[in-house]
């Protein structure tokens, strides 16, 4: 659609915006060509080039570790979180609960509550029922709270496009609900399904301050180890982490916009 | 509850079947309702016990003092230490600020990616969406390189000739608002652009055939019909500044203390929860004010346009 001002008119906007898409996408990068510097400074352009913050970063218990708690609580998380939420968006779409908006709402609500609130509360919670500080199934329960909301919203725009009466029709012919759920809505809804797995993994593997308040010493996650190095003892084996941190939350949204844009096309 | 409904055979018209069935179709719904209910139960658990259930417990500490009285020592707090005050007014003037600069940001990408054509607005979009899925700390720590003191900006500056020597850009107030930004800018385009969308440019060009300049037009025309997004971003990200931990903690050098990291520190600070949870609430409060006020508005502004 065009208005009736002309491209060269607009020249100035197309130079605003293009600075501010610079702003917001080229600074992250930096940690790239600085992660593969040969010295211990964070100058760019580096002096010379090395793998060494690689090595010091695969050569340490500390990120290794972290690491592997991190990738096993998100992947916790990302079950927990997917499967409690869509049972319970299931449920909130199909029925008139009389409290369903109530229990809807409550379900989002992390989203909109300070998330330094939300960690001092599990903090608060886990410190009287003991067991549950710096294990990972504590920590695992701790993310599912704030992965919740984008399952929720998420399911509810997928069933929202979604036709009911197919479900029906598979239990009118004699598939008991479960698994009509199973064979005839879920396999629909599966870019909601993948959608609400990857926001609840990347969700919890980005997660700090939860982090930071109810896990220490070997059962730290990568997040909260980064933080408490970037705080205390910077040096490039950060830009390292941060290079891997990149590759692993940025590829499988593209990944995965680009699968549902195919699809779409194809349906289409 | 489709096979009940479908297997009733036609002599169920007498009047007692007909209760009979009625009494039979109510339970089944009541059935199923509490089905349904135990559905939504692992979810609610999970939010209810670990955040509902102890902010209720946090609003109820915050009235108890440092010797088990009730009262409100632990609000009187904030006007009796200094370092309260600073604190809020950091809070406050780096909200306020990170919201406004994101604005005069965030505005002109929304609207073009809303006049764009298909394809260029999909891209715009990804570009937009890119910052969201990558780390708040990775965004940070690449912030802390870029503005270090031999930083790349530090660099260019003194090159272009704009300061003789490298100033501080990190561990002070401009580097965290610079970072809190760059983290804010795509909250705001988001609802901008959802706003946008929906407005029918033909009225745009309505306003050119009677007369109207552009920039005319855009004032009368286009800006009151974004209002209602331009609230709730505006709103929603003073609200999520408010509360930000991560970029003041590391940008700010732990020189720049906003509400969060005083939460924190009262943890550790004050033997008893109250303080600490008394800031909570008053974070709590202020973050639920904002968007009771954002709500009321776009319903306002909403139903006003509809005339």
């Amino acid at each position: 659609m065009e208005s009736h001002v002309s491209h060269r008119e607009r020249l100035w906007l197309y130079i605003f915006v293009g600075l501010v898409i610079f702003y917001l996408i080229a600074p992250t990068f930096i940690v790239v060509p600085v992660s593969f510097s040969s010295t211990t400074s964070l100058s760019f352009p580096p002096p010379g080039w090395s793998t060494r913050w690689y090595e010091s970063f695969f050569g340490q218990e500390k990120w290794i570790g972290s690491t592997w708690v991190s990738l096993r609580v998100a992947f916790g998380t990302m079950v927990l979180a997917t499967v409690t939420g869509i049972a319970a968006s299931y449920a909130l779409h199909v029925s008139k609960l009389r409290m369903g908006n109530l229990i809807r709402s409550t379900l989002i609500s992390p989203l909109a509550v300070p998330s330094i609130l939300i960690a001092i509360g599990i903090f608060f919670v886990y410190a009287r029922i003991g067991g549950m500080l710096n294990t990972i199934h504590g920590m695992i329960l701790g993310h599912s709270v704030v992965a919740m909301p984008f399952v929720i919203l998420t399911m509810s725009a997928g069933l929202q496009s979604y036709d009911m009466t197919q479900e029906m029709v598979a239990r009118s012919l004699g598939a008991n609900r479960f698994k009509a759920f199973m064979t005839v809505t879920l396999p629909q809804l599966k870019f909601s399904v993948a959608t609400s797995m990857l926001l609840s993994f990347l969700v919890s593997f980005d997660e700090l301050i939860i982090s930071l308040m109810i896990s220490s010493g070997p059962v730290s996650t990568l997040s909260r180890v980064t933080f408490a190095t970037l705080r205390d003892d910077v040096d490039p084996t950060l830009a390292a982490v941060s290079t891997l941190m990149l590759i692993v939350t940025c590829i499988p949204p593209l990944a995965l916009h680009i699968v549902t844009n195919r699809a779409k096309k194809k349906g289409a | 509850m489709a096979q009940a409904v479908l297997n009733l055979p036609p002599s169920s018209l007498n009047p007692d079947q007909l209760k009979e069935n009625h009494q039979a179709l109510q339970k089944e719904q009541r059935s199923e309702a509490r089905t349904m209910f135990r559905l939504t139960l692992p979810a609610l658990l999970i939010v209810g016990l670990l955040m509902v259930a102890p902010i209720g417990w946090l609003l109820s500490m915050s009235f108890v003092g440092q010797d088990g009285s009730i009262g409100l020592e632990n609000y009187i707090l904030f006007f009796s230490e200094a370092v309260y005050r600073e604190m809020f007014v950091n809070t406050f003037v780096i909200a306020f600020v990170v919201t406004a600069i994101c604005l005069i940001l965030g505005y002109p990408v929304a609207y073009l990616m809303a006049i764009l054509p298909s394809p260029w607005s999909g891209f715009l979009m990804l570009l937009v969406l890119m910052p969201f899925w990558t780390s708040n700390l990775v965004r940070t720590f690449s912030w802390l390189i870029i503005l270090q003191r031999n930083g790349l900006v530090n660099q260019l500056l003194v090159w272009i000739g704009a300061i003789e020597r490298p100033i501080a850009l990190v561990h002070n107030m401009t580097g965290t608002i610079i970072g809190m930004v760059h983290i804010m800018v795509p909250f705001l385009i988001l609802p901008l652009y959802a706003s946008m969308k929906a407005i029918d440019l033909n009225l745009m060009r309505a306003a050119a055939n009677l007369g109207s300049t552009p920039a005319h037009a855009f004032r009368r025309v286009y800006l009151p019909l974004t209002m209602p997004g331009l609230v709730a971003g505006t709103i929603m990200v003073f609200v999520m500044c408010l509360g930000f931990y991560i970029t003041p903690a590391l940008l700010g050098g732990g020189r720049i203390k906003m509400i969060a990291q005083r939460i924190e520190e009262s943890l550790a600070l004050y033997p008893t929860w109250g303080p600490a949870a008394a800031l909570a609430v008053l974070l709590l409060a202020m973050t639920a004010i904002c968007l009771g006020v954002s709500l009321l508005l776009v319903r306002r502004l909403t139903a006003e346009m509809r005339g």
